[in-house]
C-alpha cells in the first residue's frame, strides 16, 4: 500500500492504483476525456496531466502512471493549470461552436471540461476541419466533426462487446473514426458508445433533437426486455418516456445496456390499449369498465378461473392476482406461457447462483441450449471477460457467432449423457467450473441431466456454486418465488378448461386450446394476446408503474414510477382489485402499500433488496434424460416483447440489422 | 581526419561487392563464433566499456540498454516462458537522414552479423528488422543477405556454428515516419496501426508481443562485430569523453559536396565540411544556419556552431542535439522561414494523431508557419506561435511533439528579427495598396 502526497495531504493508495485513482481518492477532480473506468487506458487526451515528482520536470499523464510510494503529486499547481488550458484549447481547435443544435449540449464533457479548466477565448485564427458524417446504423447518429479521438467507442467495441467494428483511419489531423466501411454497427450493445463519448460525435439517432437533459425528469427503473434486471434511468418529459439510459451496479450491468432496452421505449407510445373493449359478435368493440366487469362477472367462474403472467409483470401484479384466485378458490397460476414445465419446486435449480459478477471467475463453462447474446447480451460480455481470463468455453445447441472463442459441441441434447472426453476433463479440472443452461436446454429436459453432470464435476464448492439457469422474461423468477408454476405447465390449465382465463400480458401463450374460455387480457399494448381477447381491460406498462422485479440471479430489485399509463389505462393491480369486487371476493388489500405487505408477508424476500436466498441445488434425478434437437426460442433479438414489437426502431433494427433491408435516407 | 583503417565501414560507397563473400573479404562474419564464445556478460561489458551511444538519435548508452533485458526468460500467466527479441530500427524517415541507407544497401552483411552478436547478448529469440517501406532496393538486398546468411548457416540453428539459434525477420513499413518511433514500430510489427505505446511499461519489460525486446538503431548494432573485434579501447579512442567512437555523418544542403562519411565523434564542425564536403558553398560568410542533427533538432546559427565538436554534449551545449548526425547546411540564399515551414508542414503529414496536443497542434503550427513565411500574421502571433509549440513539447505520448516543436522554437529564438521584417514589410505593403 504505497503512500503519496497529493497538493499537501498524504494518502495511502492500494497497490496497482494509478496516480489518477490517488487523486480522486484524495478528493481532487483530474479532468479526463479517454480515461474510463471500464476500458483500458489509452492516455490519448492528455487532459488528465498532473506534475508528478520524483519524475522528468514536464507534466505527466495519471490515467496511465502507477501510484509508486513516496510520490508527490500537485494538481494545483502553475504548471498544471497551464497544461490543462494548453490542452482544453488545442482539444476544441477543431471542435465546432455548434453547441446549441448539438444533442450531447447540457450533459457534454467537453462542455463543463471546458467551463472548468480553459481559457476564456480563443487564440486560433485558422480554418477548423470538418469530417464528413459516418453511417453506424439506424441507432447511433454521427456528426464526426466533433469528435476529439478519445477513441473509447473503439476500445469498448474491441474489449468489452468483442467485436472489431469500430476503428480509426488516417492519421494526425486526418483520423477519422469510423465503423468497418461504414457499415452499421450491429452487435446488441452498439448504443453504449453513446453514453461512453464523451462529446457530442457520436449520440442517440433515435433520439435527436427530442429534449434538453434539463427539461427531463429521471426516474430510476428496472429494465424489462430481459431477465438481467438491468439498472436503468428512465428520462421523461410529460407522459413520454423519452430516453433510457444505464445506472452504474456492479452486481448487474455494470454500466451497459442492451440496444433493446435502451430503444424499445417509443414502443410505449405505439398501439397501446387506452380503453376497455369487449368482443361482441366477433369483433372488439369499445366499451365501459362496469360492462367489461359485468360481462365476467356474468360468466359466475366460481374457482374455474385460470391466469397467465407474461413476462414484463412486476411481482405486485402478479401477486395481486394470485390473490384473486386465492380467493376465487383456484390455484390455476402460470408464468411460462411457452409451455416450458421443467419443475420449479427447488428454485436453487432455476437460478443463476454463480451470480453475474462471480461467472466471470469462472475457468471451465458449459453451455446448454443459449444463445446468450441474445437471450442476456450483458451476461454474454461477463462471459467474455472470463474468456479473457483464459476460461475455456463449451457450447452445446445451434452455432451463433460468439464474441470470444468458444468450442459447439453440437445440437443434440443426447451429447449431456456422452460429453467428449476433453470436455469433461476440463470440467472436471476446473477451479471454478460451471453450467449454464438456457431455455432451449430446459425445453428439452436438461434441467436434471445438467444437474448430474454438475454432481459429478462438483460445482458447489466453497464459495462456488456453478450451477446456472438462464432465464429471458424478467417476470419470470418473480413468478417462480410466487409460485406460477403448475406441475404441468401451461398444457394442464387446458385440460382444466376454465371458464375464465386471465392473461396478464400474456402475449406468447398460444391460445387456441382456450377456444372454449372467456379470455381476459389485462395488459398495455395490442399484441397477440389482446388479439385473442375476449374482454381487454387497459393497464400499465412498466414505465407507469412503480414495482419489484427479480433477476435471474434472485437478485430483487425495485423501480419507480416514471409516467402515467394512457387514456383509461390504469395500474394493473387496480383492475384485478376492482375485479374481485365485480366478482364478489375480497383479495385483502385496498392500497399499493398494503399489497405490498400482504406480498412480502407471504414471501419475505420479495420484501429485502438484493439476493434472496434460495437453499441448496437438489440432487438430481438421473432417470431423466435429454432427448431431442436443441433450439433457441429467440428468433428476433429485437422483436421478443410487446413493447420492442410496437416500436418502430426495433422494427428497423430488425430489418435492417438482421434481415439484411436497407433503409433509403432522404435526402437532407 | 579518421584515418582508412580506423574505418568501420569500408564499402559505404558500395564499390565492392555487398555480398557475402565481399563481406567476407572485408572480415565480415570471420569467426563470429569466437566472438559469441565469449559470453553475455563479456559482451555487453566490452560494449559499456567502449562508450557506444545509441545511434538512433537519443544517443542512450547502448551496452546499458542490453543490460536491461532479462537474464532469465519471464514466464506467462501459463508458466511457459516467454522469448525476448531484438528489433532493428531501419524506418530511417528523418529528413536529413540517410546513413543506414548506405549500410543497408551496401554493407548488409554487417548488420546481419550484428544482429546476431546483438541478438545473443541480450538473450533474444529473434531479430525482426523493420526497414522504411521507400527503401525498395535496399530491402531487395537486405533480403538477398539475410538469405545468404541462413544459406551459409550463419542463421537459423546453429547460427555461424556457435551453438546458438538465431533467426532474422525482415519487415518491410509502409512509409510512415512515426513507425521509427520504437513503441510505434513495435505496434507496426504485431499487425496495428503505428500508434507509439505509453511507458511504462517500457519494451525491455513489456514489448513485441508483450515480450521483453530492445529496439536499436542499424547503426548501433552494424558496428558491435567490429568494436569486438577490434576491442573497446580502439574503439574509445575517438571522440571525447561520454562522445566515443566513430559516427557516420551525413551532410546535405548547401555544401560544395555533399555526402555520408565516416568520422571520429565530437569532429569540429569547421574541419567536417572542410575535409569532406569541399566547404560551405560560397564560402564561409555565406553560412547561415545549420540543422546539425535531422530535422527535429533545432537549428544553430553560422556563428555558433562553426568550431563546435560534432557529438552528442557538444550540441546540446548549443541547444540543439546530435540526432542521427544528418547534418543539413544553409547559405544565406536559403529562405529560412519556409524551410523551417516546410518541416512544420512533415509535422503535420507525419502526426499520428493519437494524442491530442501533437495531432492538434502540428496543423495549428504548420498553418501559423505558412503565414509567418509570408509575414502575413502580428508580431505578437509569434510569441503565441512560441506558446503553442511549449504547449505541445512535453506534452505528448511520445516525442514527435517535441520533434515538432523544436524547429519552430530555434527559428523564434535565432531568427526572430527575420520574423518581423517579413510582418513589418507586409504592413508596409498593406499601406501602400490601401493607398491606391
Amino acid at each position: 500500500m504505497p503512500k503519496v502526497t497529493v497538493d499537501g495531504t498524504e494518502i495511502e493508495v492500494p497497490n496497482g492504483a494509478t496516480v489518477l485513482q490517488a487523486c480522486e481518492m484524495a478528493g481532487k477532480e483530474i479532468p479526463r476525456f479517454c480515461y474510463h473506468e471500464r476500458l483500458s487506458i489509452a492516455g490519448n487526451c492528455r487532459m488528465c496531466l498532473v506534475e508528478v515528482k520524483p519524475g522528468p520536470p514536464k507534466p505527466q499523464a495519471s490515467c496511465a502512471l502507477p501510484a509508486t510510494e513516496g510520490q508527490e503529486i500537485r494538481t494545483d499547481s502553475a504548471m498544471v493549470k497551464a497544461a490543462r488550458e494548453g490542452v482544453m484549447e488545442f482539444l476544441l481547435i477543431n471542435h465546432p461552436l455548434d453547441c446549441p443544435i448539438c444533442d450531447q449540449g447540457g450533459e457534454c464533457d467537453l462542455q463543463d471540461q471546458s467551463m472548468m479548466y480553459g481559457r476564456g477565448g480563443t487564440r486560433y485564427n485558422e480554418n477548423k476541419r470538418a469530417v464528413t458524417h459516418k453511417y453506424m446504423g439506424p441507432l447511433i447518429k454521427t456528426i464526426m466533426t466533433r469528435c476529439i479521438h478519445c477513441t473509447r467507442c473503439v476500445r469498448f467495441s474491441e474489449e468489452v462487446a468483442g467485436v472489431d467494428e469500430i476503428g480509426a483511419l488516417y492519421r494526425g489531423e486526418d483520423m477519422q473514426i469510423t465503423t468497418y466501411l461504414e457499415r452499421a454497427a450491429s452487435h446488441e450493445l452498439s448504443a453504449n458508445v453513446i453514453d461512453l463519448c464523451p462529446v457530442g460525435a457520436l449520440t442517440s439517432r433515435p433520439y435527436a433533437y427530442e429534449a434538453r437533459p434539463w427539461e427531463l425528469k429521471k426516474t430510476l427503473g428496472i429494465d424489462v426486455s430481459d431477465a438481467m434486471g438491468t439498472n436503468i434511468r428512465v428520462d421523461s418529459r410529460g407522459r413520454e418516456v423519452l430516453r433510457v439510459l444505464p445506472r452504474n451496479n456492479d452486481d448487474v450491468n455494470e454500466e451497459w445496456i442492451s440496444d433493446k432496452a435502451r430503444y424499445q421505449i417509443d414502443g410505449l407510445l405505439r398501439r397501446r390499449l387506452d380503453r376497455v373493449w369487449i368482443r361482441r359478435e366477433g369483433k372488439l368493440q369499445p366499451a365501459s369498465w362496469d360492462e367489461a366487469f359485468a360481462a365476467i362477472a356474468a360468466t359466475n367462474p366460481g374457482a374455474s378461473v385460470a391466469a397467465v403472467a407474461g413476462d414484463l409483470l412486476d411481482c405486485e401484479t402478479m401477486f395481486a392476482a394470485k390473490r384473486l384466485l386465492g380467493a376465487l378458490g383456484s390455484t390455476l397460476i402460470e408464468s411460462r406461457q411457452t409451455g416450458l414445465s421443467y419443475p420449479a419446486d427447488n428454485l436453487a435449480a432455476v437460478a443463476f447462483n454463480s451470480t453475474f459478477a462471480g461467472i466471470e471467475e469462472t475457468d471451465a463453462v458449459l453451455v446448454i441450449g443459449s444463445h446468450l447474446r441474445w437471450e442476456a447480451p450483458l451476461l454474454n460480455v461477463r462471459l467474455r471477460k472470463a474468456a479473457r481470463r483464459g476460461a475455456k468455453i463449451f457450447l452445446i445447441g445451434p452455432h451463433w457467432e460468439t464474441t470470444y472463442p468458444a468450442e459447439f459441441l453440437g445440437e443434440d441434447a443426447q451429447l449431456l449423457h456422452s460429453l467428449p472426453d476433453h470436455v469433461a476433463s476440463a470440467m472436471q479440472g476446473a477451479a471454478r467450473p460451471a453450467i449454464i443452461v438456457g431455455a432451449g436446454g430446459l425445453a428439452v429436459g436438461a434441467l436434471h441431466p445438467a444437474l448430474a453432470l454438475g454432481a459429478g464435476w462438483n460445482l458447489t464448492r466453497e464459495g462456488w456454486n456453478g450451477f446456472n439457469v438462464v432465464h429471458m422474461a424478467a417476470a419470470r423468477m418473480g413468478a417462480l418465488m410466487l409460485g406460477f408454476a403448475q406441475a404441468g405447465g401451461v398444457a394442464d390449465f387446458a385440460r382444466a378448461a376454465p371458464k375464465v382465463l386471465i392473461s396478464l400480458g400474456a402475449d406468447e401463450l398460444d391460445h387456441a386450446p382456450f377456444a372454449q374460455s372467456l379470455k381476459v387480457y389485462i395488459g398495455h399494448h395490442g399484441d397477440r394476446g389482446a388479439a385473442a381477447a375476449d374482454i381487454i381491460l387497459p393497464g400499465s406498462a412498466f414505465t407507469e408503474k412503480p414495482g419489484t422485479y427479480v433477476n435471474m440471479e434472485g437478485r430483487v430489485q425495485f423501480a419507480d414510477q416514471s409516467v402515467f399509463a394512457p387514456g383509461d389505462a390504469r395500474e394493473d393491480w387496480t383492475i384485478l382489485r376492482a375485479l374481485a369486487d365485480a366478482l364478489g371476493v375480497s383479495v385483502g388489500f385496498d392500497s399499493f402499500d398494503q399489497l405490498r405487505a400482504a406480498m412480502i408477508a407471504e414471501v419475505p424476500a420479495l420484501g429485502q433488496a438484493g439476493l434472496a436466498q434460495y437453499g441448496a441445488l437438489p440432487s438430481a434425478d438421473t432417470s431423466v434424460r435429454a432427448e431431442g434437437r436443441i433450439a433457441y426460442p429467440i428468433k428476433d433479438f429485437y422483436l421478443t416483447n410487446p413493447i420492442a414489437r410496437a416500436s418502430v426502431v426495433m422494427q428497423r433494427c430488425s430489418a435492417e440489422l438482421l434481415h439484411g433491408e436497407i433503409e433509403a435516407e432522404a435526402a437532407e | 581526419m579518421l584515418a582508412d583503417k580506423d574505418r568501420i565501414f569500408t564499402n559505404l560507397y558500395g564499390f565492392q561487392d555487398w555480398h557475402l563473400a565481399g563481406a567476407q573479404a572485408r572480415g565480415d562474419w570471420d569467426d563470429t563464433k569466437a566472438l559469441i564464445a565469449r559470453g553475455q556478460e563479456a559482451i555487453i561489458d566490452e560494449l559499456k566499456e567502449s562508450g557506444l551511444r545509441g545511434r538512433g538519435g537519443a544517443g542512450f548508452p547502448t551496452g546499458l540498454k542490453w543490460s536491461f533485458m532479462p537474464k532469465e526468460s519471464p514466464k506467462d500467466a501459463q508458466g511457459n516462458s516467454r522469448p525476448s527479441f531484438l528489433v532493428i530500427n531501419a524506418d530511417e524517415s528523418e529528413p536529413g537522414s540517410c546513413k543506414d541507407r548506405e549500410i543497408l544497401r551496401h554493407d548488409p552483411h554487417k548488420l546481419i552479423e550484428g544482429a546476431l552478436v546483438a541478438g545473443f547478448a541480450m538473450r533474444a529469440r529473434a531479430a525482426y528488422i523493420y526497414i522504411r517501406g521507400e527503401y525498395i532496393r535496399e530491402a531487395e538486398n537486405l533480403f538477398a543477405a539475410v538469405a545468404e546468411a541462413y544459406d551459409a548457416g550463419l542463421l537459423g540453428k546453429n547460427a555461424a556454428g556457435s551453438g546458438f539459434d538465431f533467426d532474422v525477420f525482415v519487415h518491410r513499413g509502409a512509409g510512415a515516419y512515426i513507425c521509427g518511433e520504437e513503441t510505434a514500430m513495435i505496434e507496426s510489427l504485431e499487425g496495428k496501426k503505428g500508434q507509439p505505446r505509453l511507458k511504462p511499461p517500457f519494451p525491455a519489460g513489456a514489448g513485441l508481443y508483450g515480450c521483453p525486446t530492445t529496439v536499436n538503431n542499424v547503426e548501433s548494432i552494424a558496428v558491435v562485430p567490429t568494436i569486438l573485434r577490434r576491442g573497446a579501447v580502439w574503439f574509445s579512442s575517438f571522440g571525447r569523453e561520454g562522445n566515443k567512437g566513430t559516427k557516420l555523418f551525413q551532410i546535405s544542403g548547401h555544401v560544395e559536396k555533399p555526402c555520408v562519411v565516416e568520422e571520429a565523434m565530437s569532429i569540429p564542425f569547421r574541419e567536417l565540411i572542410e575535409t569532406h564536403c569541399g566547404g560551405i558553398r560560397g564560402g564561409w560568410d555565406n553560412l547561415l544556419a545549420v540543422i546539425p542533427g535531422g530535422s527535429s533538432v533545432p537549428l544553430v546559427p553560422a556563428a555558433e556552431i562553426m568550431d563546435c565538436p560534432m557529438d552528442f554534449d557538444g550540441l546540446k551545449a548549443l541547444g540543439s542535439g546530435l540526432g542521427t548526425a544528418a547534418v543539413i547546411v544553409m547559405d544565406k540564399s536559403t529562405d529560412i522561414v519556409r524551410a523551417i515551414s516546410r518541416l512544420s508542414y512533415f509535422y503535420k503529414h507525419e502526426s499520428c494523431g493519437q494524442c491530442t496536443p501533437c495531432r492538434e497542434g502540428t496543423g495549428w503550427m504548420w498553418r501559423m508557419m505558412e503565414r509567418l513565411r509570408v509575414g502575413d500574421a502580428t508580431v505578437a502571433e509569434i510569441d503565441m506561435l512560441y506558446g503553442v509549440t511549449k504547449q505541445v513539447e512535453g506534452h505528448t505520448i511520445c516525442a514527435l511533439g517535441d520533434a515538432a516543436a523544436w524547429p519552430i522554437q530555434g527559428l523564434i529564438k535565432h531568427f526572430r528579427p527575420e520574423l518581423e521584417r517579413r510582418i513589418a514589410e507586409r504592413e508596409a505593403g498593406d499601406v501602400r495598396e490601401a493607398a491606391e
